[in-house]
């Protein structure tokens, strides 16, 4: 819905002022709704920052805190150009830089009963939580210096093309994505894992356990993560109507599943239900429900959160005996949650719930392979495009802190403050000239 | 004198305490402590990384007596901190060279008897 809506968005900027006012409710929804996806980035910054140990708490929550800084900036004054201007198949133009483009002879555009503006607010907001959703995989040994350069470059060469070839009118748009399963989980995961790979695991992996300092932090980033979440899903119909209620009511009931599914699974395991997987549970639910949002119905959307628990559930458990640290299991949470999800979103499209596309299971099966294709595409363009802007960023800072930064912990490091700190044994140093 | 000191389960610290005061002994120090005293591990699963958490979390209490209360104290805190499984802890009775009263500077005997409320 998404991509169709503002794919008509260069065509009908002429005519857009001939159609009159925007539609107030739908306005009034689009604005809550980028609130409310603005507010999954510290939310993330809470599910981040409870999983890690007490030494790197602020660190892993300033690299989220970070790009909502440098990437909403970056954003603003070139990402949303390249990705929905007027351009190639392959990366928008430079007509709406430096926020241009948004007003005509002195008014504010409207297109599809909206300002156009909200839409550079509202796409900024995806922008910014794909690049943060990748510090998971990173955290506990990059340089903060060079997460800074790296993730910024990465919103505008690898989030900016990819988000226009699915949504600007580019390669994609035979794919169904309702709101960012290739384009942001997949894409996210992808660089993840490549970022893992070439930064190295931390000095202590596979020797120390690496344990969550704070499990009701990472309760509470799972719980605004789904409240913020319903912006992102029923927010991608860009309108407040009939499809943004089925993707809302999706939103609500497939992560429910997942977690369901994923109690069972922790019941059969070990006996116990535990709470850091119930938690991860909702944001693996969330992640498969969101390309497939608008396109099914909620027994569909309660299938897909279903199976969406089985690839992550058994694949974290062996993560860490396949030596790769990614550290917070970013491609085992969001990439298969997002490859199931988008495969099974062509499985499962139902064409009376969403007007007229039909899945597989309707005979369609032409559709999972649209699906795969894009998946596969996804991936490799993030893999590539990741993998360069690493070494650009390499060869003005190195990319992992010094070895006796990591023993001692990077809140101290490199941002001089703990997350906990203590008054004891802290002296006040008195500046010189001044009253203590 | 003697000093004992007992860990036992943080759990119950509150009865212990209350056994002791109903015993009348006064003064004491407690510490948060880890320790393992061979009970078995309790297994904890974190997604992927599975540990077993070989320290116990459990209370270290520190107490100064003279001889006629070493052995009411003992039993305050057999009587109060055992559960019958365990972990319940262990009693270390000590020898003491010297006690001084800080604010007074009294010594031994004296320095640990406790002051009579409304007393001085």
């Amino acid at each position: 819905m998404k991509r169709l809506a503002w794919a008509t968005v260069p065509l009908a900027l002429g005519s857009a002022l001939a159609a009159g006012g925007p539609d107030t409710g739908s306005t009034a929804w689009m604005l809550a709704s980028t609130a409310l996806v603005l507010l999954m980035t510290p939310a993330l910054a809470f599910f981040y920052g409870g999983l890690v140990g007490q030494k790197n708490v602020l660190n892993t929550m300033m690299m989220s805190f970070a790009v909502l800084a440098f990437g909403g900036v970056a954003w603003v004054l070139l990402g949303y150009s390249l990705a929905f201007a007027p351009g190639t198949a392959y990366i928008g133009g430079l007509a709406y830089a430096l926020a241009h483009g948004f007003m005509e002879k002195g008014k504010l555009l409207v297109d599809g009963g909206l300002p156009v503006i909200v839409n550079l607010g509202f796409q900024g907001t995806f922008a910014i939580i794909t690049a943060a959703l990748i510090s998971g995989a990173l955290v506990g040994r990059m340089r903060f210096s060079a997460w800074l350069v790296f993730s910024t470059l990465w919103i505008l060469f690898v989030y900016a093309p990819i988000a226009h070839w699915v949504w600007g009118g580019g390669l994609l748009s035979k794919a169904l994505d309702f709101a960012g399963g290739t384009v942001v989980h997949i894409n996210a995961a992808t660089a993840g894992l490549v970022g893992a790979l070439v930064l190295g695991a931390r000095r202590e992996f596979g020797r120390v356990a690496f344990l969550p300092h704070n499990i009701p932090f990472v309760l509470l980033g799972a719980g605004l993560l789904w409240f913020g979440w319903f912006g992102f899903n029923a927010g991608s119909a860009l309108a407040a109507n009939e499809s943004a209620a089925l993707a809302f009511v999706n939103t609500m009931f497939a992560p429910a599943m997942t977690a369901v599914v994923w109690i069972l699974l922790d019941y059969l395991k070990n006996g116990k239900a535990t709470a850091v997987g119930a938690a991860t549970a909702v944001v693996v639910g969330l992640v498969a429900i969101t390309p497939a949002a608008g396109w099914v119905g909620p027994l569909g959307a309660l299938w897909i959160g279903a199976l969406a628990a089985f690839p992550s559930y058994y694949f974290l458990l062996v993560r860490p005996k396949l030596g790769l640290d990614d550290s917070l299991d970013v491609f085992g949470a969001h990439g298969l949650g997002g490859i199931t999800g988008a495969i099974l979103t062509g499985v499962f499209a139902a064409a009376a719930w969403n007007g007229g596309t039909a899945g597989g299971l309707e005979g369609n099966w032409a559709q999972v392979g649209y699906q795969v294709l894009a998946v596969l595409v996804v991936m490799a363009y993030s893999a590539v495009g990741t993998l360069v802007l690493l070494f650009v960023t390499r060869a003005f800072v190195p990319l992992r802190v010094a070895g006796r930064d990591e023993a001692v912990g990077l809140d101290a490091a490199l941002h001089g403050e703990e997350a906990y700190p203590t008054t004891e044994g802290a002296i006040l140093v008195a500046e010189e000239g001044g009253a203590a | 004198m003697k000093l004992i000191v007992a860990i036992v389960r943080p759990e119950k610290l509150n009865d212990v305490l209350e056994a002791l005061f109903k015993a009348e002994v006064r003064g004491l120090t407690i510490t948060r402590v880890l320790g393992h005293g061979g009970g078995t591990e309790r297994v904890e699963t974190y997604r992927g990384t599975t540990v077993k958490m070989g320290l116990y979390d459990k209370v270290k209490l520190e107490i100064g007596v003279s001889e006629p209360f070493v052995k009411p104290t003992i039993e305050a805190i057999l009587s109060s901190a055992r559960t019958g499984e365990v972990g319940d802890g262990k009693i270390f009775v000590l020898p003491v060279e010297k006690v001084i009263r800080i604010r007074t500077g009294e010594e031994d005997e004296a320095a640990v008897t406790p002051v009579k409320p409304g007393g001085e």
